[in-house]
């Protein structure tokens, strides 16, 4: 099994470090979207082609590799933005904190003993690297959708390790993980639809009247 | 009988859209709220059988949801006077939302399996998004949005909390199920490692949602803009299911025999919500951010009761409910007074018990019931939690605890004394009191002040079956 799960699950953290790196919304979400197709294919690898597998891998690639990321884009499309401009924390810092959270993943994933057959494989620090990555998405950049970015990445670090327990646990990680996400990503949609109409901008930094 | 109560307000949120009238809209919450309060006496009387596997009631849910019933009614005839001034913004999002977010309240205290528990505290998320929003302007948005992400993030690490928790039970033979019951059975036999850290990512997820430091940052802004009927059902209501949702956790990890780990763990952070409520309530200007770090700080002595066990864990029984009441007062009142000057900031508001002499006096009386002053209810509870830890040897823990206790009272003392005393300025008061706009908190202070006085009976028989739920099984 693990020689087919760790390369996309190594795939899947470089993805983290192109969007901690990169300016470019439109890119950004372009590969995050890739993200979620790999993540697709991973229920497959784990557990092979079964019935069950087949559903979870449909099901997550049309949510997290196309409607959302197609929500997204036409997002930006209409609010006219192509570039985060200055993050709170510079690109190359976040770069760093990135590897060092992946760092720190591995160190811990080691902590946490896997059983059977899904010993071997880079599920639990890959998950958490991801989670990792989003989260420094969503504390370091001021744009409200590159913060939905962030928190999509950290739903797709729950989803990989969603996946170990897919079999042992059936449709309750599949109705947990896709519906959270369809769920929070429509309301913030709503949201964000009202921050653009009341400041005719996305930027969260103009949220800041509320403050000690 | 739990179903009906589950459903019969979503029934009710679903009549309210098609009733055209503004008025019976308003009115179908005190129907939606005074049926599910009877119900549920019914139900924690033990009239009907309620333990099932997926849904069911023990001794702590049954203290939380009458807790939540209650208040819930009392913000529910308190919202038909709120409406009817507040015509301008309608209640077509506001009665529904309502409804739902109490059906969602209650799925989330009976529910005894970890994944329906989990979806039923997300979706009060997704039905208080609207209810925070309702002012329709800039700082609302700002509140909501904030609310929102840091809310979902948080959902989200105690979904993968679950997930750990599930995952340690691989090991055993037994099919992996979340059903409460069965994980406190397998629990002494989880493997350790995915137990321990499921417990942090759950205590760090749902704590969010308690709004515990260092993940209160929502809570300021959201209760500062939501209308104060809100603010009280935040901060009475969802922070108590939040606070079950951990004590299901520390539950779990007590059977596994690892409560100690469990128990370190809520009394940091206890200690920290104390110390950042302190720091940021001295010299806060405005009332209702104001009460927001006050329910920062009571979620903190909240964690830190149940984390010393013994008389303490007691203590924090009585202390959840003192808490909801006197924090529903507290909001509701503070509502009324922002209404009749306009403002909620220090700047404008003064003179509030010569402006509004029922609101102005409920408030200056929640505030010190609220701080732990004799007669009220929480002298008693933050006194029987202070008698805990000191008679547990935890001497720098206590001492800590009555300095924040102090800090928290006078910083508290000054807003709150110079909101209320003094003489209003020469600007013509918009608003004075009305019944339905003081019966509730009215009521509430009441019932704090009874348990100040005396506690019957069967609550201190229920609270210390509650207590003794979180004890460590023979």
């Amino acid at each position: 099994m693990t020689e087919l799960t760790n390369p996309i699950l190594l795939m899947v953290i470089l993805i983290n470090y192109f969007t901690l790196g990169s300016a470019r919304l439109g890119a950004c979400i372009r590969v995050v979207a890739l993200q979620g197709a790999l993540l697709a294919l991973l229920p497959l690898a784990t557990h092979g082609l079964t019935g069950h597998s087949l559903m979870l891998a449909g099901g997550t690639l049309a949510l997290k590799g196309i409607l959302i990321p197609w929500l997204l884009l036409r997002a930006i499309r209409e609010v006219r933005i192509r570039r985060e401009i200055e993050p709170l924390v510079g690109y190359v810092p976040t770069l760093i904190l990135g590897a060092l959270t992946t760092a720190g993943s591995f160190i811990f994933a080691d902590f946490l003993p896997l059983f059977g057959h899904h010993s071997g494989g880079l599920h639990v620090p890959t998950a958490l690297a991801t989670m990792l990555a989003g989260f420094l998405l969503l504390i370091t950049r001021r744009k409200a959708i590159t913060q939905v970015l962030g928190y999509l990445m950290l739903e797709n670090g729950i989803f990989i390790f969603g996946v170990l327990l897919s079999e042992a646990m059936p449709l309750m990680v599949e109705a947990g993980v896709l519906l959270d996400l369809l769920v929070a990503i429509f309301v913030m949609g709503i949201v964000l639809n009202r921050i653009n109409r009341e400041f005719s901008t996305i930027n969260t930094e103009r949220l800041s009247a509320l403050k000690e | 009988m739990l179903e009906l109560l589950i459903t019969y307000p979503v029934a009710i949120a679903a009549l309210s859209l098609i009733v055209p009238r503004y008025q019976v809209r308003s009115w179908l919450l005190p129907l939606g709220a005074a049926p599910h309060l009877g119900l549920s006496i019914l139900l924690v009387c033990d009239y009907f059988p309620s333990y099932g596997n997926w849904i069911g009631l023990d001794a702590l849910s049954k203290l939380v949801l009458v807790t939540t019933s209650i208040l819930f009614l009392g913000c529910a005839i308190y919202a038909v006077g709120y409406l009817d001034i507040r015509r301008d913004r309608g209640n077509k999002v506001m009665v529904p939302c309502l409804l739902i977010f109490l059906s969602a309240m209650t799925l989330a205290i009976v529910a005894r399996h970890l994944g329906l528990m989990w979806f039923a505290v997300e979706a009060t998320t997704i039905a208080s998004a609207p209810l925070i929003y309702f002012n329709f302007n800039r700082l609302s948005i700002e509140a909501t949005w904030k609310y929102l992400l840091i809310c979902s993030v948080g959902i989200a690490l105690a979904m993968l909390g679950i997930m750990f928790i599930a995952y340690s039970t691989l090991g055993i033979a037994a099919p992996v199920s979340l059903h409460l019951d069965a994980l406190l059975r397998s629990a002494p036999k989880m493997s350790q490692p995915w137990l321990h850290a499921g417990f942090i990512f759950l205590l760090v997820g749902f704590g969010t949602k308690m709004g515990l430091a260092p993940l209160h940052t929502w809570k300021p802004d959201a209760y500062g803009e939501a209308p104060g009927l809100v603010g009280a059902l935040l901060a009475g209501g969802l922070t108590s299911v939040a606070f079950l949702a951990i004590l299901r956790g520390l539950q779990i990890m007590t059977a596994a025999g690892d409560g100690a780990m469990a128990r370190q763990a809520l009394l940091g952070m206890g200690l920290l919500s104390l110390l950042i409520a302190a720091i940021f309530m001295v010299r806060q200007p405005d009332i209702k951010r104001l009460l927001a770090y006050s329910s920062v700080e009571h979620m903190g002595l909240l964690a830190i009761g149940v984390s010393m066990g013994g008389i303490a864990t007691f203590g924090a029984m009585l202390h959840l409910i003192n808490n909801a009441f006197t924090k529903g007062g507290l909001f509701l009142t503070a509502g009324n007074i922002q209404r009749s000057f306009g403002s909620k900031s220090l700047s404008e508001v003064r003179g509030a018990i010569v402006a509004l002499p029922i609101s102005g006096t409920l408030f200056l009386m929640g505030f010190l019931a609220i701080t732990g002053s004799p007669p009220f209810g929480p002298f008693i509870s933050e006194f029987t939690i202070l008698r805990g830890i000191f008679t547990s040897d935890n001497i720098v823990i206590g001492t800590l605890v009555l300095l924040f206790l102090a800090v928290v009272f006078i910083g508290m003392g000054a807003t709150v004394l110079s909101a209320t005393q003094g003489e209003p300025g020469d600007k013509p008061a918009q608003f004075f009191d009305r019944p339905l706009l003081y019966i509730s908190p009215l009521c509430f202070m009441v019932m704090v002040l009874i348990i100040g006085i005396y506690i019957p009976e069967s609550l201190q028989a229920a609270l210390q079956r509650a207590a003794a739920l979180l004890e460590v099984q023979p």
